[in-house]
């Protein structure tokens, strides 16, 4: 022990016992990309089923265990875990810290993600099936009427939570105690903010989670009534529950996001972050404001008249933060001397897609309009705007923004691009139709529809094997860049780029900031 | 050191390579899989094979002999001195956000006691605005808490429920609210609140003992906040005893049940880990880990042992009084 320098150990122990961030951060972007694919062909399955009206291809139990398995998978498989890597890898580097908070606790909250996966998907070969309740796994679905195999996803739930907890509380500790001298709160890059508001909502709420799955663990079991009106108790109580956790982690999955596109737009504009402070509270401000508006998610559950207004206006405040973002990210763009390359290609897609899911999001809002809107396509379409074209859109931008830095090779411009614009094309031709679908009233969640949606849903259905096509391609420009790419030692990769993780050696080195770099009191955030 | 800056800031240690991470994976994925598959058997196949108990009991012992290895480990690394001003805070502030991870989780079981008896309650008999329909499904349902009749048991039992259920509910013979203000002192509840807050104060004690470097004073009072918190268990199983055995109140006493064993049942598992983290602390003291200004482990645990104590208030509050 002691003061040692050393580079990455040797062979498959390097990943098994590392405790180096950068590691961390590696293993868990390639695992949530796994899981993406994996994510990704439930969806295909979904959308072949879905190519003609009629049944197709699966049986209907199947069609159901596609869509539980699907949003489970992405949700806490891919994107969460994709932004723990970037928070992993980028984090340490952007406050000039030596390595995370907690670095052994830092490799267990990975190294528990694989295995609850792999748990999770073996439920398809139990018998009963995998659970097929949905992501959202409502009572008495998911007690009274469930597989076995529920008992199995209640318990990879809580590991699940633990990891995201362990994760948190590690970035917690990193941003509040390891900044390098002279690194101020106010002075932190807004990815490291977004992150620090991040996982104080995730350690906030999957507790709560995990009391959720505990009381349908013991309703399926021991007998208790918690979602059972016969003996006092009430499923809208597991809906409420749910959601006290399920609308905070929608913002734990597009906050890191947010901070991306705060990194990589001034960037590219080659100017600093317009409105960097309200940027900041605006953050604070969604956060605080995700803790009440989870009933939105209910309107038609026959809430009292009171807390249906409640819940609506409170959800409509959200819009005011949120405007506040995207008009500083139009600002920081007024004048700028702006070039796009394919992360800040990525970033416009985000912008304009997340914010036509932003605007659904405030049709649906309305508790009135929602009675109409409720569990329909529309929905489908609306959190996919957000999810996909927010989340995965700015995490696939920060993989290209970084990647240079990380290996120490260029990616493939022209691949790049062509990456950008097919996903553009393909996920806007696989859920800009389920608008219409949704309004016209096809019901979400089913393998078979009328008639009358069939050329929307051939649409979606080609749009959406476009959109996984184009991830073949992202795939290949990463693996041909890590492998082939065009070595580059610049420091600085892009030149409108600012921050610390801009003034180590490209590719970064093993260990950065073993002493904390200086910072320049004059010098604003990045 | 061989920088020459680290003389002005501490160098943070980084740890090696460690296998800790990678062997509680194994323990904790093998007692998730144990445990659920005891489950399986027991409400889905017919009884629980000793295969599934096998995996679940290696599981935990894995688990545990690992976290052992890595505490001591910690420990280790701190008396060696490897620990900067720095790292400790780093653990103060994962303590800190464990013990609110905590608090969230007992958040959402009172939530759903206190969402149970101001709405769902009286909705179930009929009234107010979600009355209308469960007036119609649970006709003759009286809401009062704690719950003399089961919603099912109103209508006539699990048989003649009109819609579908998952398993008999019956409400207790004897609840254990207060009843009788003339046996106050039998009420087991309010001995235990005496004993556990009693026990925060001589954990605050040990604590002073331990600030003024006076060791002997430190082991006694914590020795005797480790004793009390055992005769709290002890009491608790009593209690547990006395409702399965005379008053009929058990995990499938609906909601009333449910709530009372899941609140107090958590909690009790948390005074067991609170009580184990600290009689290992005694532990460490004896062997002569702590000094008057280096006693992490202790103050770590003492702030989960007041926490459990919180938390008992409101459940004395919420589930035994109100």
């Amino acid at each position: 022990m002691g003061d040692h320098h050393h580079g990455p150990a040797k062979g498959i122990s390097r990943w098994l016992f590392t405790t180096n961030h950068k590691d961390i951060g590696t293993m868990y972007l390639w695992f949530s990309f796994a899981m993406f694919i994996l994510g990704g062909a439930f969806a295909m399955i979904i959308r072949a089923e879905l190519f003609q009206p009629g049944m197709q291809l699966v049986d209907p139990a199947f069609f159901n265990q596609m869509t539980t398995l699907h949003g489970l998978v992405m949700v806490f498989g891919a994107i969460m875990p994709s932004f723990v890597g970037l928070a992993n890898w980028m984090i340490p580097m952007m406050i000039g810290a030596p390595d995370m908070a907690l670095p052994r606790m830092n490799n267990w909250s990975f190294w528990i993600l694989p295995p609850a996966f792999l748990l999770l998907a073996s439920t398809l070969f139990m018998e009963g099936g995998a659970p097929a309740f949905g992501w959202t796994f409502y009572a008495p679905l998911s007690t009274t009427y469930a597989p076995p195999s529920v008992t199995i996803f209640i318990f990879c739930i809580h590991v699940l939570g633990l990891s995201s907890i362990m994760g948190s509380i590690n970035i917690i500790a990193t941003v509040m105690n390891m900044r390098a001298p002279g690194m101020t709160y106010m002075k932190m890059p807004l990815f490291v903010w977004t992150w620090l508001i991040t996982a104080f909502l995730l350690v906030a709420v999957m507790p709560v989670l995990a009391g959720a799955v505990t009381m349908m663990l013991m309703d399926i079991h021991f007998g208790t009534s918690f979602f059972s009106a016969a003996g006092g108790g009430d499923p809208v109580l597991f809906q409420h529950i749910f959601w006290f956790f399920g609308h905070p982690e929608v913002y734990i999955i597009i906050l890191p996001a947010f901070g991306v596109v705060s990194q990589i737009i001034p960037a590219f504009s080659r100017k600093p972050l317009f409105g960097y402070d309200s940027m900041v509270y605006a953050t604070a401000s969604i956060a605080f404001l995700s803790f009440i508006v989870w009933a939105h998610h209910m309107y038609t559950v026959g809430m009292p008249i009171a807390g249906e207004l409640f819940f609506m206006y409170a959800t409509m405040l959200i819009a005011v933060p949120t405007g506040v973002k995207v008009f500083n990210w139009i600002s920081t763009m007024w004048r700028g001397a702006l070039t796009f390359e394919t992360p800040m290609l990525f970033c416009m897609g985000f912008l304009v897609l997340f914010t036509i899911g932003g605007f659904t999001g405030l049709m649906l809002s309305i508790a009135p309009s929602d009675f109409q809107y409720h569990d329909s396509y529309f929905v489908v379409a609306h959190f996919h705007y957000v999810m996909v074209a927010g989340a995965v859109f700015s995490m696939t931008a920060a993989v290209y923004y970084w990647l240079p830095k990380w290996c120490g090779r260029m990616y493939n411009e022209t691949m790049g691009k062509t990456h950008f614009w097919i996903s553009f094309i393909g996920f806007n031709l696989t859920f800009f139709p389920q608008h219409f679908v949704g309004l016209a009233g096809m019901p979400r969640r089913i393998p078979d529809y009328a008639l009358q949606f069939a050329d929307f849903n051939m649409m979606s259905s080609i749009g959406a094997f476009i959109y996984g096509a184009s991830q073949i391609l992202f795939l290949y420009n990463v693996i041909a860049t890590i492998v082939s790419g065009k070595p580059t030692s610049e420091e600085k990769v892009w030149d409108g780029a600012e921050g610390l993780e801009w003034t180590v050696p490209t590719p970064a080195p093993y260990h950065t900031f073993e002493t904390p770099p200086k910072i320049d009191p004059a010098h604003a955030h990045s | 050191m061989s920088n020459p800056t680290s003389t002005e800031y501490e160098k943070y240690y980084v740890p090696e390579q460690s296998k800790m991470a990678v062997m509680a994976t194994i323990g904790l994925i093998l007692s998730i899989f144990g445990a659920a598959s005891v489950m399986n058997d027991k409400t889905f196949g017919d009884g629980i094979t000793s295969g599934s108990w096998t995996i679940l009991i290696v599981g935990l012992f894995w688990f545990m002999a690992v976290l052992f290895a890595w505490f001591r480990q910690a420990i280790r690394e701190n008396i060696a001195g490897m620990n900067s001003a720095q790292l400790k805070k780093s653990y103060v502030l994962g303590m800190f956000w464990f013990i609110f991870s905590e608090v969230m989780f007992f958040f959402a079981f009172f939530g759903a006691l206190f969402y149970v008896r101001t709405l769902v309650g009286p909705w179930l008999a009929g009234e107010g605005e979600g009355g209308r329909m469960n007036g119609l499904l649970w006709e003759g349902f009286e809401y009062n808490w704690p719950m003399a009749l089961t919603p099912q048991e109103a209508v006539g039992g699990a048989a003649s429920q009109p819609i579908a259920n998952n398993g008999s509910f019956t409400s207790a013979e004897t609840t254990m609210a207060f009843s009788d203000a003339a046996a106050w002192y039998k009420w087991l509840p309010l001995w235990n609140t005496i004993i556990l807050l009693s026990s925060s104060f001589t954990c605050h004690l040990a604590h002073m003992g331990i600030l003024d470097g006076n060791k002997k004073k430190f082991n006694l009072w914590l020795g005797i906040t480790v004793a009390l918190g055992f005769i709290f268990i002890c009491v608790q199983f009593y209690e547990y005893y006395e409702a399965y055995a005379h008053f009929g109140l058990t995990l499938n006493s609906g909601i009333y049940g449910s709530t009372f064993f899941m609140l107090t049942g958590f909690h009790g598992f948390h005074v067991f880990m609170g009580m184990t983290m600290l009689a290992i602390q005694l532990m460490r003291s004896l062997k002569g880990h702590f000094t008057a200004d280096d006693h992490f482990g202790f103050e770590a645990s003492s702030w989960y042992w007041h926490f459990v104590d919180v938390v008992w208030v409101f459940l004395f509050l919420f589930v035994y009084i109100l």
